[in-house]
């Protein structure tokens, strides 16, 4: 089987958050970043899918949108055991919609014929859970989301998709397809050194939009950012660790009730 | 057509308050934008969800029946949707935010040539949609400004969903039924009936108290010291998803859009962001208290009392205190 994982680098959790000056985006300088979570998983499924089929062999490729420093994040996906990688370079990710970026992703990916394109299925910064879907339609594929787990069947795959408050089903649908993945279904694996010796030698072809011939003006704009209003006034217990504890005693005692 | 359209969603033999909620939103668009709202139901059966969504103050109600439809498939619903849409061609389509919809919309949206702007919490004039980044830590005004129809979804608990108007003077909405060219060759994915995962041992929403852990814990061998915190308070030990994903606590005691929905009389959050999944499962709670070492985490946004700091002081000191008023 031959897999491709969309991949996208965020702002690290911890990271602060500080709004820019032109009020459109939070400051870059000085950002930590990092592969998005359920990309992660998505990354793991593939190596696994790939890994149960050794025998009839298989290739794992990565494909991301984002600047120069997303070649950082493209390495550890290579590390990880990903066999090469597609960089679309890209320095105005930020005014390209959900629509403009699938479009990069399903130029970049329709050449290489995949029999699975997995995404993760919500990016941590933008928080969109749209851009897997988008590529499927793209590309004409079928697509399930929030999938947990994917089984190779004779006709196509077999999958476990979350739906609301603990529940799942089972999905199956034919390959090609396109299927965005929820965490939690795998384990994560870390890179060996191994992995990140080997990972310095693969390939990472870089694409520009240009060069994909990918040209649309967006149809959906992020006019500004703001910090969230407060609506509930939160009484914040001040002092030290054993003053605060002592104070949230005393409320939970005469307050709350529940001591 | 040219106005709203609110897609309502049907599941399981109801129409939950969130398809309600979007007729609220819808309202208020139609409102801003003075166009009429209308609302369509898409099933194979859907005559009565019809009649109930007709009771509100809408302009027209759309059947979209198919048998085809009776199960939900993102190409079923999206083909069938394409079709009312091309046909009454309306300036914006809102939708409630459910796991279904995510699965459909944005192809449906791409396939008119726009893109979903989803899980909105807020409509301005303009119109312009408030969403939340970045987990709920900044808010994003986003403006569509394609000429196709604007598409958007709205947020879990974001609307006021009013209950309908008692004796309101207006006639029920008209109900028509629209039939959308469907072969079952288009429709590639087969779903299976939905089942519960696991066993349901603990059922965290009959707890009275719940100390609730999240990735602010950083590795499994630091649980115990939330368990000595539940265990002193005679609360349930809960968790946000990471926690469950890394397999450090079983699935059932998840809490959120994914887990388990509780209303405690406490909520005692740890380490805990506060993502809009999560805070869907807890806001019923009668008193939540939030310990995280970030000012401006989300959970404080919902919280009664909250101590800054740092969880690996805090929480010792807290269950030092406990112990000791319990004496
Ligand atoms: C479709 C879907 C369904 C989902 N369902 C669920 C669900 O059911 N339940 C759920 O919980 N999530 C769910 N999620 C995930 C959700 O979006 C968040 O990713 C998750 O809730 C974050 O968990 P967290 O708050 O533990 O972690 P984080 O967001 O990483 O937050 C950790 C917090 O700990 C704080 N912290 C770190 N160190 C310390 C310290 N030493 N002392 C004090 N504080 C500290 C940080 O400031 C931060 O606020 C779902 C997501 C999707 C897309
Ligand atoms: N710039 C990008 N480069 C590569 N993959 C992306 C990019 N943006 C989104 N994706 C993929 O699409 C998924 C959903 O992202 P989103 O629609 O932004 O929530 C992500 O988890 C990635 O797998």
């Amino acid at each position: 089987m031959k897999i491709i994982v969309a991949i996208k680098q965020v702002p690290e959790r911890d990271a602060q958050v500080r709004i820019d000056a032109a009020g459109k985006w939070i400051d870059e300088s000085n950002l930590q970043y990092a592969l998005n979570e359920s990309d992660a998983y998505a990354l793991e499924e593939a190596l696994q899918l790939k890994e149960k089929s050794a025998a009839a062999g298989g290739e794992v490729v990565v494909v991301s949108v984002g600047p120069e420093r997303v070649g950082q994040t493209i390495r550890e996906a290579l590390a990880k055991g990903a066999d090469r990688a597609i960089h679309i370079v890209c320095d105005d990710l930020g005014l390209r919609d959900a629509l403009g970026v699938a479009r990069l992703l399903a130029a970049a990916v329709k050449p290489e014929n995949p029999d699975l394109i997995l995404t993760g299925l919500q990016s941590e910064d933008l928080g969109l859970g749209q851009t897997g879907v988008i590529v499927a339609e793209l590309l004409g594929l079928p697509h399930a989301t929030l999938i947990l787990n994917v089984e190779k069947t004779e006709t196509g795959l077999k999958v476990k998709r979350e739906l609301e408050e603990g529940w799942f089903q089972t999905i199956e649908l034919p390959t090609p397809a396109v299927l965005t993945i929820q965490s939690g279904g795998n384990k994560l694996r870390y890179a060996t050194l191994m992995g990140i010796k080997r990972a310095k030698m693969k390939e990472v072809r870089q694409l520009t939009a240009a060069s994909l011939g990918v040209d649309a003006p967006p149809v959906v704009v992020l006019e500004h950012v703001a910090l969230p209003q407060k609506q509930k006034s939160t009484q914040i217990l001040p002092g030290t660790a054993k003053e605060a504890a002592a104070a949230l005693v005393e409320k939970l005692k005469f307050e709350v009730r529940v001591l | 057509m040219s106005g709203v359209l609110v897609v309502v969603e049907q599941r399981e033999g109801r129409i939950a308050r969130i398809s309600w909620e979007a007729v609220a939103a819808g309202q208020k668009l139609g409102a801003t934008l003075t166009l009429p709202v209308s609302a369509a139901v898409v099933g194979a059966q859907t005559e009565s969800f019809a009649a109930e969504i007709a009771a509100r103050p809408l302009d027209k109600v759309f059947r979209v029946e198919h048998p085809l439809l009776a199960r939900y498939t993102p190409d079923g619903f999206s083909l069938a949707l394409h079709q009312l849409i091309q046909a009454e061609s309306p300036a914006c389509i809102v939708f409630p935010h459910t796991y279904q919809v995510r699965d459909y919309a944005p192809a449906l949206a791409a396939r008119l040539g726009q893109v979903l702007i989803g899980d909105v919490t807020a409509i301005g004039d303009g119109p312009v949609f408030t969403r939340q980044l970045l987990q709920g830590r900044l808010n994003g005004a986003y403006r569509p400004t394609g000429s196709g129809p604007c598409l958007i979804s709205v947020q879990a608990g974001a609307f006021r969903a009013e209950a309908p108007e008692a004796g309101a003077s207006a006639a029920p909405a008209t109900v028509t039924t629209f039939v959308p060219t469907l072969e079952s060759a288009q429709i590639r994915t087969t779903p299976g009936e939905p089942f519960r995962g696991g066993s349901q041992t603990v059922d965290l929403s009959s707890a009275q108290m719940i100390v609730c852990v999240g990735r602010g814990i950083k590795d499994a061998e630091n649980l115990p010291l939330v368990q000595d915190l539940a265990t002193a308070l005679g609360a349930e030990l809960a968790a946000s998803r990471p926690i469950c994903d890394n397999g450090w606590l079983p699935m059932e005691r998840q809490v959120g859009s994914s887990g388990q929905t509780v209303s405690p009389k406490l909520y005692l959050g740890v380490g805990i962001s506060g993502a809009i999944q999560h805070l869907v499962g807890m806001k019923g709670s009668q008193c939540v208290v939030a310990i995280n070492k970030d000012p401006d985490a989300p959970i404080f946004e919902v919280a009664d009392y909250g101590i800054v700091g740092d969880l690996f002081e805090v929480v010792p000191a807290l269950t030092e205190a406990i112990k000791a008023a319990r004496q």
